[in-house]
């Protein structure tokens, strides 16, 4: 690990201007900045620790039904908090399927949002990869790619944003609130992760010293309480990433889907909502026929990056999976223990 | 540049000067203040042998850089037992045969009072494996660790209502 300079700044103005300058990067849990750091993979030569930031670690129900987390606030806080884990179960599911409870105990809602991609070639400071070095290559198109993109890749970089959290948030409409030199900007959790074109060193919107102080939720996020799930498929049952996961809500009336909303985790460099696949659903019965028209309609577009055509069809199997949990309802206790993908009756008690 | 920090270390005030800011809260333990009981696995927050509880919270002292912590409250697994009376998860441990080389095991020890504290796993042991995830275990004392921590739950949960009593 290089050394650094560390500075921890009183007020948001001071963090935004102390982080502007080249080279400065935010100190959050450190859970994976502290982890990059000691790889080689970043070397920041100044550290702002904003952890004593005044304000950014609270939960805000606001007047209007929506909610507002602050950027500090850490994952298993807001995991078991229990009126927003009784209003955004899929969240505080999505919370709880991630790290370990160590883990989870430290890191922030902000760094979550930006921990970067765990493409091994990414960590191996010896391989090529355009994301840690622009113009490199990258090694994992001819390597170890089971577990890479198969949606909004590009030739120079393939990998996935590793994020459970960012996918019930994403279908949930979240906003990311940003302050910079110029002030405050907002900015769809949608469209705040940037999928990889030629500039896949680019993780997301962010310019120089911007600082995530919140991210809000608005109000009709609450409708889908009742029918809210996020599933997730490991490589082992827990203490991992995603291969592939989902997040499912449903607004259900007399039967019918009014609305829904649909996220994939672990298959592109952002959180991917499909928006297509909830069109299909918008006034349907939730029938295994029309689930899977669904999932269908929310791969369409992908392809295989390497070896990893599989990831495509357990991705439709995925989302038919986590619909038919969510049409079923949202479990009695919230958080539930993260659901298990290979329980055998959709809706039992999925980890009996 | 050099800091000093100030930490409750198992209920003992220490102020430690850091020459370096590099320095994690398990280095500091282990390298500085020589408590040793810590240990370190991977050193990347994928194992668990190095969780301590800051603040009351099981978290993993490989990743926490001491500056970031000054003024917390620490408890490491040297500071668990009441003088020769070992703390009931440590008691457990052994009565359940819950570990084998115990290189595992102050990490297991001290993220089982963690869970305990959390208070979510109930008596329901897929929970308690599920709250266990974070520590890995390389000789596969698992079931043992699981049948420690239900015990170890039971028994603390008995102490607090006699204590209420
Ligand atoms: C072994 C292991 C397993 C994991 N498994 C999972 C998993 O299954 N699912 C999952 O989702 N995550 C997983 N994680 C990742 C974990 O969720 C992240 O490390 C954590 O959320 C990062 O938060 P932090 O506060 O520690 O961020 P830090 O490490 O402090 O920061 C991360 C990045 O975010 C930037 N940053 C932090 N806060 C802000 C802010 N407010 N504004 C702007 N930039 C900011 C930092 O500069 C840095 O670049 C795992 C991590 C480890 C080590
Ligand atoms: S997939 Fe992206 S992150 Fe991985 S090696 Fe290629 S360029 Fe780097
Ligand atoms: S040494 Fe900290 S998690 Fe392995
Ligand atoms: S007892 Fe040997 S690693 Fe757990």
């Amino acid at each position: 690990m290089n050394t650094f300079e560390y500075l921890r700044p009183a007020t948001i103005a001071e963090a935004v201007a102390a982080a502007a300058e080249p080279g400065a990067a935010y100190l959050a849990a450190g859970t994976n900045l502290v982890d990059l750091m000691k790889g080689g993979i970043s070397h920041p030569t100044r550290l702002v620790d904003i952890n004593r930031l005044p304000g950014l670690d609270r939960l805000e129900h606001l007047p209007d039904g929506g909610v507002r987390i602050g950027a500090l606030v850490r994952n298993a806080d807001l995991a078991h908090d229990p009126v927003f884990a009784r209003r955004f179960p899929a969240i505080a599911e999505a919370l709880l399927s991630g790290a370990s409870a160590q883990l989870r105990n430290a890191a922030t809602v902000g760094g979550n949002l930006m921990q970067r991609t765990r493409c091994a070639y990414f960590y191996d400071v010896a391989s090529a990869c355009n994301k840690r070095a622009p113009g490199a290559g990258c090694d994992a198109r001819g390597g170890e790619n089971r577990l890479h993109a198969v949606l909004g890749w590009s030739e120079s970089c393939i990998a996935t944003h590793p994020s459970d959290f960012c996918v019930p948030l994403v279908a949930l409409d979240a906003v990311v609130e940003i302050e910079g030199r110029a002030g405050r900007r907002e900015v769809a959790l949608e469209s705040f992760h940037q999928l990889p074109g030629n500039t896949p060193e680019r993780d997301s919107v962010l310019g120089p010293g911007e600082l995530i102080v919140a991210v809000r939720l608005p109000p009709a996020a609450a409708k889908f309480a009742a029918h809210a799930r996020y599933l997730k498929v490991r490589d082992r049952t827990s203490y991992a990433f995603a291969v592939v996961s989902a997040a499912a809500a449903l607004e259900v009336d007399g039967g019918r889907i009014a609305e829904a909303r649909l996220a994939l985790g672990g298959v592109a460099a952002r959180p991917w909502r499909a928006r297509a696949a909830e069109k299909v659903l918008a006034g349907t019965r939730p029938e295994a026929a029309t689930l899977r028209r669904a999932a269908e309609a929310a791969l369409a577009q992908a392809r295989p990056s390497g070896e990893n055509a599989f990831k495509i069809e357990l991705a439709r199997r995925i989302v038919a999976r986590a619909l038919a949990l969510a049409a079923a309802g949202t479990p009695e206790r919230v958080p539930a223990l993260p659901a298990s993908p290979f329980a055998s009756v959709a809706g039992a008690a999925v980890h009996a | 540049m050099s800091f000093s920090i100030t930490l409750t270390v198992n209920g003992e005030m220490r102020t430690v000067a850091l020459e370096d800011p590099r320095v994690t809260l398990l280095d500091l333990l282990r390298e500085r203040l020589e408590l040793t009981g810590t240990k370190k696995g991977c050193d990347r927050g994928q194992c668990g042998a190095c969780t301590i509880l800051v603040d009351g919270r099981r978290v993993n002292s490989c990743l926490a850089l001491a500056v970031s912590h000054d003024g917390a409250d620490i408890l490491t697994i040297e500071g668990l037992a009441t003088g020769e009376a070992l703390h009931p998860v440590q008691a457990a441990f052994i009565a359940h045969d819950g570990f084998q080389c115990g290189f595992c095991t102050p990490g297991q020890i001290m993220s089982a009072v963690g869970l305990i504290r959390e208070g979510q796993a109930g008596d329901d042991p897929e929970r308690v494996r599920e709250g266990m995830s974070g520590n890995l275990c390389r000789c596969g004392a698992y079931a043992g660790i699981t049948q420690a921590v239900l015990e170890a739950q039971t028994r603390l949960a008995e102490a607090d209502r006699k204590l209420v009593a």
